[in-house]
């Protein structure tokens, strides 16, 4: 489904990403872990397109998109739920869905404010209500419907758990395993492993812009060294 | 007592934002303020430290009334304060960072005539190695690690030598080891030098390691405080905040 | 009396609705681009200019004219879809103050293709079919092109309103408001999106102008008139509101047309009045918010890097070449150097708020100006002596500093780029207007230096360690806990008031302090010139204190001095070797804008930084 190769990415004359090298097949959650500042969040963007990849390919379903513009990569079917949420807060619920609507897809039964709001039950009950007066959690649940409303066969999820209260990091786990069950391959970057743990069927481990670890989240539970070596200090 | 919270409340049209809070916290103590999101905890905090004006109630510090003055004030009265996503000078070094905190200390900052290159450095280079960054002093602050960022921001942090510190979710951002080792430095500094710590944080882990009293909120209004064996056990504070455990540590 | 003030009153109406179509424009660009499109005034004469041709050339009747309108207001759009895709769509990430003066090298450029194509000559269009008579209402006689215009506002504040909020059009446009990266990781194609919001307002701006037609001639100077009073309505209504945009046009057109009953001699002034009280009440304006500054580009500013050897070699060869050349040189290049000497002054004074400080002016000719009227009143008044006069002035732009400054530092971004001009324009009209203090337009004439001055030598002597002195003690300033905390409260405001920095005491003396260095300046150029016009604080010569800015460099230490020398010697050659020099300028600003946005010290610092 998806296929990285070698990426890399520049923040002016930092070289962030040194050669990532990932792969999500369909119907997987990988989860893309390591410390802040590893690379995580880089790699998303620059999958998305949002930074120029200085080097490197990504495939998705077989096409190299590599350099695309965001748009056209979304009209791919890749979707992306960024790390800060980023709602339209001046938009009510149901005008950010339809900011992130696009055609059906293939194989996939549409995505509509329906099934979204049977999948996030709170959102429903808001659906007039700008954005900017949710609160963070129902923020996260909308960016992550707005997403899906353009009928994503990917989702790139940046640190989905950041900043919420643990309640709530309990429900995104449960509708991520939903997504999981619809046929969503799904790819999140987390530094919280407790979370990666409950949803994820295998691991990237990240670390100074490249992969040094792969596996299943059971062996990385074995591997107390790769652990200590890059997801602690 | 360093800091007594009396009886806070604080609405925003019509909508109830925080109500009755009161708190201690004693010289040396570290207290975190935990609650689920829009609990109320940031506007909490915003009264503390001046940014906004409470509705009712009173801040007092060391005996004095600090409640409804600006930021500023509250700084001079001896309130150190670091944020949720760090905020340095990023044109700056890391030691002129520590130097305009103590410019500002010494109402120095409308001099027009004597470079701050000719500053003696000897006193933000202390600053500094408390925190073990003196290594990294001449680096400009807009390079530097994330991790590093919130070390230096303990330092200008220190530098009015505060009675209390404020600490807006400070391993936010950060890997969970290097959150473990920042708490450490901080409960370190905070009972040698008898500096009274009160923080805001998501990260159970550090919550429970850390926290010498936990005060919880929910909806604006404090549903629990005690030790964080006490909190952890509290059926409310379960159900509201922490869940089953399953995705922190605290099972 | 009741006719006089129910026809005032309909007049009123009908001029705030051509202001509303030329306002919306504006509005709705900066909403979704963030850009303050400095050519809309550009766009709104071409729209006049064009429907002029069409609508002589076409058969008369409904069709023609009204057909030419539309289609002016069409090609406008076209026009302005241009300069969006040839020019903003590589400026979108650039700071405010590039991006407005991108747009002003296209209002140069514009006036001088208009002067090409239609002439210099003011031009009369013929009347709107249908809509030529009078009609009565409640005994007075009131023109039906009036009241037709008096319709045209709300009927297309409807139509937008409609357009913005029941189509998936609008909905996508308002989100790009808030994210336009967001919007495009949601599959939408955000620079289409941006090419169709311009094209959107340069047909507004068009149609404003074509339906100018019947009321008044086509001329080159409308551009500029026009700007100016959508500037201050899209900043009363609210940058990005058009429901304020309306309401503003309503209240600026009322007190216009009341105005010039009671007050005749202010008219120019009241607008500008009115944008600073509301400004002062509403920061953001009527119906405007904050803007959400979580996804601005943060500019992270580097340090100033201590300067090169060869750098050093070559400011001290500068300062060299300026003490030692003049006395082998004729009388003009004398006239050349004094005036370098004061603009790197003058450039120097805007530097130290816009760099350090990084608050954005777009009215510094004030201070300038206040400077050489503050010597200039007190050699007509009192016949005071230079010495005299070269002290007031310092003395009288500060005190606009103290007041003007006052206000100004409160707000950021394009909100205080807004105010700055606001201010810079009361003061030019004061100048203009109050004819019996200033002379008006003919200016204060005999403004010479005293006798062992007069000299062009002694003159220049006088303005070189006057200008060197102040530019080096704002520098000195720069590098004192000063200049620091100018500096901290830039890059962290929230960090600086945490540490007990009183950010707006900081950023007001710093705008004192640059208005004194300004007003020094401004002296120094009435002796030399022996003359003051209004022109001295008009919208171009603020333009000139940016541009050397810019040229230099905002953010490296030599950029004032290197950029006054760059721009006085470009702006120079190119009026007196080229007729169409506003052409040239305008397309060397753009050249500047698209290639060399760190300005010519900003660049060779980083050529040096490569070669090391």
């Amino acid at each position: 489904m998806l296929e990285v190769e070698g990426l890399h990415a520049h923040y002016g004359r930092a070289h962030i990403l040194q050669g990532v090298t990932l792969s999500a097949a369909q119907g997987e959650v990988v989860a893309l872990l390591g410390r802040n500042g590893a690379g995580k969040s880089t790699t998303m963007k620059a999958i998305m397109g949002l930074v120029r990849p200085t080097g490197g390919r990504v495939r998705f379903q077989g096409q190299d998109v590599t350099g695309r513009e965001p748009f056209e990569i979304a009209r791919q079917g890749l979707g992306y739920v960024p790390e800060e949420r980023r709602i339209f807060t001046e938009l009510t619920v149901m005008e950010n869905l339809d900011v992130g609507r696009q055609p059906p897809r293939a194989g996939l039964a549409p995505w509509t404010p329906e099934r979204v709001f049977a999948l996030f039950p709170s959102l429903g009950a808001m659906r007039a209500r700008p954005g900017g007066r949710m609160s963070g959690g129902e923020q996260q649940m909308l960016t992550i419907a707005r997403t899906l409303m353009g009928n994503p066969r990917l989702i790139l999820l940046d640190e989905p758990s950041e900043g919420l209260a643990p309640v709530i990091v309990e429900r995104m786990a449960a509708a991520i395993l939903e997504l999981k069950r619809e046929g969503i391959t799904v790819l999140l970057s987390e530094q919280n492993l407790h979370f990666a743990r409950l949803v994820s069927d295998r691991a990237c481990v990240l670390e100074k812009g490249a992969i040094r670890w792969e596996g299943t989240l059971a062996a990385l539970m074995e591997a107390e060294e790769v652990r200590a070596q890059y997801l602690s200090v | 007592m360093t800091l007594r919270v009396e009886d806070l409340h604080k609405s925003f049209g019509g909508v109830q934002a925080v109500a009755g809070v009161s708190l201690e916290v004693a010289a040396g103590e570290l207290v975190a303020l935990i609650g689920p999101n829009g609990a109320g905890k940031s506007t909490c905090f915003n009264m503390l430290n001046g940014q906004l004006r409470p509705d009712r109630g009173r801040v007092v510090l060391k005996g004095e009334d600090i409640t409804g003055l600006p930021p500023r004030a509250v700084w001079r009265r001896g309130v150190g304060r670091t944020f949720q996503i760090t905020a340095t000078f990023a044109s700056m070094s890391v030691l002129e960072n520590v130097q305009m905190a103590l410019l500002s200390h010494r109402r120095r900052l409308f001099d027009l005539w004597r470079p701050v290159a000719r500053e003696d450095p000897a006193e933000a280079l202390a600053l500094l190695a408390r925190v073990g960054m003196q290594a990294q002093a001449g680096r400009p602050c807009g390079v530097l690690a994330y991790g590093d960022l919130k070390r230096v921001e303990l330092a200008i942090a220190l530098a009015n030598a505060p009675a209390l510190l404020l600490m807006d979710e400070p391993t936010a951002g950060m890997a969970p080891a290097e959150r473990v080792a920042l708490m450490e430095l901080t409960a370190r500094i905070a009972r040698d030098s008898g500096i009274a710590v009160l923080f805001t944080e998501h990260d159970m882990d550090v919550v429970f390691a850390h926290a010498d009293r936990i005060l919880v909120l929910d909806r604006g209004r404090p549903i629990a405080e005690g030790r964080p064996a006490e909190v952890r056990a509290d059926a409310r504070v379960r159900e509201v905040y922490l869940g089953t455990g399953a995705t922190h540590g605290g099972h | 009396m009741f006719e006089n003030l129910l026809v005032q009153g309909l007049s009123g109406l009908a001029s705030a609705s051509s202001l509303f179509l030329v306002a919306s424009g504006l509005t709705v660009i900066f909403g979704v681009t963030r850009i303050v499109n400095f050519a809309h005034g550009s766009l709104y004469m071409l729209g006049a200019y064009l429907a002029w041709t069409l609508v002589t050339n076409l058969p008369r009747g409904h069709f023609g004219f009204w057909g030419g309108v539309l289609a002016a207001a069409l090609i406008v759009g076209v026009v302005g879809v241009l300069i969006e895709v040839l020019l903003l769509r590589r400026i979108y990430k650039a700071p405010e103050l590039f991006q407005l003066l991108a747009t002003f090298g296209v209002v140069l450029i514009v006036q001088d293709l208009a002067l090409m194509i239609w002439g210099p000559q003011d031009l009369l269009g013929p009347r709107a079919p249908g809509l030529r008579g009078a009609t009565e209402i409640l005994g007075v006689r009131f023109p039906l092109y009036e009241l037709f215009l008096i319709f045209v506002g709300p009927v297309v504040l409807g139509l937008l309103w409609l357009l913005f909020h029941r189509t998936r059009w609008g909905t996508r446009v308002r989100a790009a408001t808030a994210d336009r990266e967001m919007v495009g990781a949601l599959g939408v194609n955000q620079r289409l999106l941006f090419t169709t919001v311009f094209f959107l307002g340069a047909c507004l701006a068009g149609l404003g102008g074509a339906l100018q037609l019947p009321r008044e001639s086509v001329n080159l100077q409308m551009d500029l008139a026009i700007i100016a009073e959508a500037f201050v309505v899209v900043v009363i209504g609210g940058l990005g509101s058009l429901p304020g945009a309306f309401l503003a046009a309503l209240l600026i057109g009322q007190m216009q047309a009341f105005g010039i009953l009671i007050f005749p001699k202010i008219t120019l002034v009241l607008a500008f009045l009115v944008m600073a009280v509301v400004l002062i009440l509403r920061p953001y304006g009527l119906l405007g918010r904050p803007p959400a500054s979580a996804h601005a580009a943060q500019v992270v500013e580097p340090p100033y890097p201590p300067p090169s050897p060869a750098f050093r070699a070559l400011g001290l060869a500068t300062v060299a070449v300026a003490l030692l050349l003049p006395p082998f040189l004729g009388d003009f290049a004398l006239i050349v150097f004094t005036e370098i000497a004061i603009m790197v002054l003058f450039a120097a004074s805007l530097h130290f708020i816009m760099g350090p400080g990084g608050m954005a002016s777009f009215g510094h000719a004030a201070y300038f100006g206040l400077g050489a009227y503050g010597a200039a009143l007190l050699v007509k008044h009192v016949a005071a002596p230079m010495e005299i006069g070269l002290l007031a002035a310092p003395f009288a732009a500060g005190l606009a500093g103290v007041v003007f400054g006052w206000f100004c530092v409160r707000l950021s971004g394009v909100y205080a780029a807004m105010l700055t001009l606001a201010f810079a324009q009361i003061a030019w009209s004061a100048a203009f207007q109050w004819v019996e203090l200033t002379g008006g337009d003919n200016g204060i004439l005999g403004v010479w230096p005293s006798d062992w001055a007069r000299n062009k030598l002694a003159y220049y002597y006088l303005a070189l360690l006057l200008c060197l002195g102040a530019t080096l003690l704002l520098r000195r300033a720069i590098m004192a806990p000063f200049g620091y905390a100018l500096r901290a409260g830039r890059d962290s405001p929230l960090r600086a008031e945490a540490i007990g920095m009183d950010g707006f005491r900081i950023r007001w003396v710093a705008f004192i302090l640059a208005a004194v260095a300004a007003g020094i300046a401004g002296g120094l150029f009435a002796y030399a010139k022996g003359s003051v016009f209004p022109t001295y604080m008009a919208i171009p010569r603020s333009v000139d204190a940016l541009l050397m800015v810019l040229l230099g460099g905002v953010q490296t230490l030599s950029g004032p001095i290197v950029g006054a020398l760059a721009y006085t010697w470009i702006h120079e050659q190119l009026m007196r070797l080229f007729e169409l020099w506003r052409l040239l300028l305008g397309a060397v600003i753009l050249l500047l804008v698209l290639f060399f946005p760190q300005g010519l010290a900003g660049a060779a610092q980083r050529a040096a930084e490569k070669r090391a």
